[in-house]
């Protein structure tokens, strides 16, 4: 079904929800979903607005340092991420709250990433998805790497390769189509065309769509509308399909917009209009799948409220675990450095444990703040500072 | 049984794949070409083009999805054509390969080795003879280390690929051709992070790895002609450093000139003398000196003979640090 052919003209994204929310048929991608699947999109895709609003909440108060907001971008990444399977694996950017949703991570191992307590705080294997990676198209290869070890192994399972229109211009994602297309590895590469890189427009990335890349490697390229979560479901479960079908690599342009700044520490008014952002505030993939909800009565207002109760507790929740997460203790600078002992690491945190203990008051276990004379709890018991 | 540095890190390379069905070669031609030093000879005839890759010309790509194999548990071993190509793959083996552990808390295991041919002295053209090991031995994260004997490459080899870290493992590509006493039966003779003394004396200290452990071996010969007893110390592993090693033979001699081919500045010995100096601080007769390639490109080859540290050049460092 899917072409590597070059196509005469552009096709419009594929949709299957229009702005509106009506149900439009496509000729190449069906999806029947129950009304218990419309609405465990529809949970999906407010939870996850509501953990993203709240994170942007808890930056604007100091509880973390920094956060990218998938504002905009919820219906691209639920629809993406509802299309895995378990035995599937995902290498992402660090935007793709919605993704790591779908492969269950709780959502508070997303935030030690930007409150600063850890680089990565979910067991990769146990999600099915590597930690967030920040170098812009760093991890394409290493999502073609595993799945050229799928290939290798004879394994049932294809990897989605998680980045934006920035990442395009890289020469990393680059190299990774070129290898997975003489590899034919099972990858989905998802790129989420949100229109913005940090302040650059598209039309500095590119001058063509980006999904017509595929066919200059030699593998299908598809767009979708990214603020359609039918229609994202759809596609990436078709490419995924593909993907393990051994028929190799796929492009999937999903296009969306980033209704937030690039991050909270950015300034989106000096470099985008008001009248852009306001048009596709109108396309909003939530309001869209509600309306569809409503149309044909695949819910009722009981369901609503209930969904925005939850989403509400859930903040809550987040709020209270993300000012309960401890610092590191301070020799954790030394942990997971090497697999094995190593002496110049070994040296060190024994040098950095003997200074500290300089400050300890071993009749209470504080230990003093060196600058400040303030006494502090010290983060774990007596001789565990290593 | 004699084989040449090339041949042992092909027999090396060979057992590696026997006995662990979970490593793979990836690089430029290592296929049935046997890679542009032949170090993958016959490789790919026996084991095949799934574990014996030839890759894109790409070297991040190489390093970058030899990183997703080892998301997915394999072993791979990376061959990087020339020392001066691995520059593309600098940001996948700094950024990537060096912090995934940590960036995963220990979760995710690295064991990637990525092979370099290195140094000068065989004619090339540019990029072809450089010694670019100080900027992954600053990288936390990797472990780097240099064979300069085949005997140790045999083993070393070995060692790197078991080894669950990444391993920068450094080739001195103008002794790939130097024959020595490979002893497969006798297993490894030292851990892969211990340095040897190759040579012991009792008036200085010369440390060298790699290309210019020949180079120490012959400036010790030298000497003894002159009476003077020279100790020499093959490094071996230049991340992490076996300090010790130095350190008791300073602490013996006195005087230590480190060898190497790559540029002085901030490059293994400046490490090694400020290490050296803060620890046998009451040994020395002498400050801890080095004899090292010049802080300029890596010249064209008929300039070569100049940049690269000789003989002469030791034995003019060896007289200084004598004359204190």
């Amino acid at each position: 079904m899917l072409t590597t052919h070059f196509p005469t003209r552009d096709p419009d994204p594929v949709q299957l929800l229009d702005p509106s929310g009506h149900r439009v048929t496509h000729p190449d991608y069906a999806l029947d979903l129950s009304p218990e699947e419309y609405r465990a999109l529809y949970r999906d895709l407010v939870r996850i607005r509501r953990v993203d609003a709240e994170a942007t909440t808890l930056q604007r108060q100091g509880e973390l340092g920094l956060w990218a907001s998938l504002l905009g971008q919820e219906a691209a990444q639920i629809g993406a991420g509802r299309a895995l399977r378990p035995q599937d694996f995902v290498f992402s950017s660090y935007r793709e709250h919605g993704i790591a949703w779908c492969r269950g991570v709780p959502p508070i191992d997303l935030l030690g990433f930007w409150r600063g307590t850890a680089h990565g705080s979910w067991d990769p294997y146990r999600a099915g998805m590597a930690n967030y990676q920040v170098v812009v198209g760093g991890h394409a290869l290493h999502g073609v790497g595993y799945g050229m070890g799928l290939r290798l192994d004879g394994a049932d399972g294809a990897v989605l390769v998680c980045f934006g229109d920035g990442a395009t211009s890289q020469g990393d994602v680059h190299e990774a189509f070129t290898y997975a297309a003489v590899f034919d590895a099972p990858v989905v590469f998802y790129c989420q065309n949100n229109h913005w890189a940090i302040s650059e427009p598209l039309t500095r990335q590119t001058r063509v769509p980006l999904y017509r890349r595929a066919f200059g490697y030699g593998f299908p390229g598809i767009r979708v509308d990214g603020n359609d979560v039918l229609a994202t479901l759809a596609v990436t479960d078709a490419a995924l399909e593909h993907a393990r079908s051994g028929s190799g690599p796929v492009l999937i342009e999903a296009v969306t917009y980033r209704m937030a700044p690039h991050t909270t520490s950015d300034d989106a008014t000096r470099y985008r209009s008001p009248d852009e952002v306001a048009e596709w505030a109108a396309r909003d993939p939530i309001a869209r799948l509600r309306a569809c909800l409503e149309r044909e009565a695949l819910a009722d207002d009981a369901f609503f409220a209930d969904v925005a109760a939850e989403a509400e507790r859930l903040a809550v929740q987040l709020r209270t675990e993300c000012r309960s997460l401890p610092d590191p203790r301070p020799t954790a600078l030394f942990d997971h450095v090497y697999a094995g002992p190593h002496p110049l690491i070994d040296t060190e945190r024994a040098q950095l444990t003997a200074f500290l203990d300089q400050f300890t008051d071993r009749s209470t276990d504080r230990f003093t703040d060196r600058f400040t004379d303030r006494f502090t709890d010290r983060p774990e018991g007596p001789g565990s500072w290593s | 049984m004699e084989l040449t540095l090339a041949k042992a890190l092909n027999s090396g390379l060979r057992k590696a794949l026997e006995s662990d069905r979970k490593v793979v070669l990836l690089g430029e031609d290592v296929g049935r070409l046997g890679g542009v030093f032949r170090i993958t000879d016959g490789l790919h005839k026996d084991f095949g083009g799934d574990r014996v890759i030839d890759t894109p010309l790409a070297e991040s790509g190489i390093v970058g999805t030899a990183i997703g194999l080892a998301f997915r548990g394999y072993r791979p071993v990376c061959e990087i054509q020339f020392d001066g190509f691995v520059y593309p793959a600098y940001d996948q083996i700094v950024a990537q390969l060096a912090k995934i552990r940590a960036r995963t808390a220990g979760r995710v295991a690295m064991p990637v080795v990525v092979r370099i041919p290195f140094g000068g002295g065989i004619g090339a053209v540019e990029h072809h003879s450089e010694s670019p090991e100080a900027y992954f031995a600053h990288t936390a994260g990797l472990r780097v280390v240099c064979c300069a004997r085949p005997s140790d490459a045999y083993w070393m080899i070995q060692q790197a690929v078991a080894c669950d870290d990444p391993v920068i493992f450094f080739e001195p590509k103008r002794r790939y051709w130097d024959k020595g006493e490979v002893d497969p039966g006798a297993g490894a003779p030292l851990p892969l992070h211990a340095a040897e003394v190759v040579r012991p004396g009792t008036d200085l200290t010369l440390v060298g790895y790699g290309p210019t452990v020949r180079v120490c071996l012959d400036a010790a010969d030298a000497a003894a002609e002159e009476g003077r007893r020279l100790e020499v110390i093959d490094l071996r592993s230049l991340s992490p450093l076996d300090t010790a090693t130095v350190r008791d033979s300073v602490a013996r001699t006195g005087r230590l000139i480190t060898v190497h081919e790559a540029p002085g500045y901030l490059g293994m010995a400046a490490e090694i003398g400020s290490r050296i100096t803060e620890e046998c601080f009451y040994s020395l007769q002498a400050p801890a000196l080095r004899v090292t390639g010049y802080d300029t490109p890596y010249p064209p080859s008929r300039l070569e003979d100049v940049y690269l540290p000789d003989l002469e050049r030791v034995m003019d460092c060896v007289e200084q640090s004598l004359s204190y």
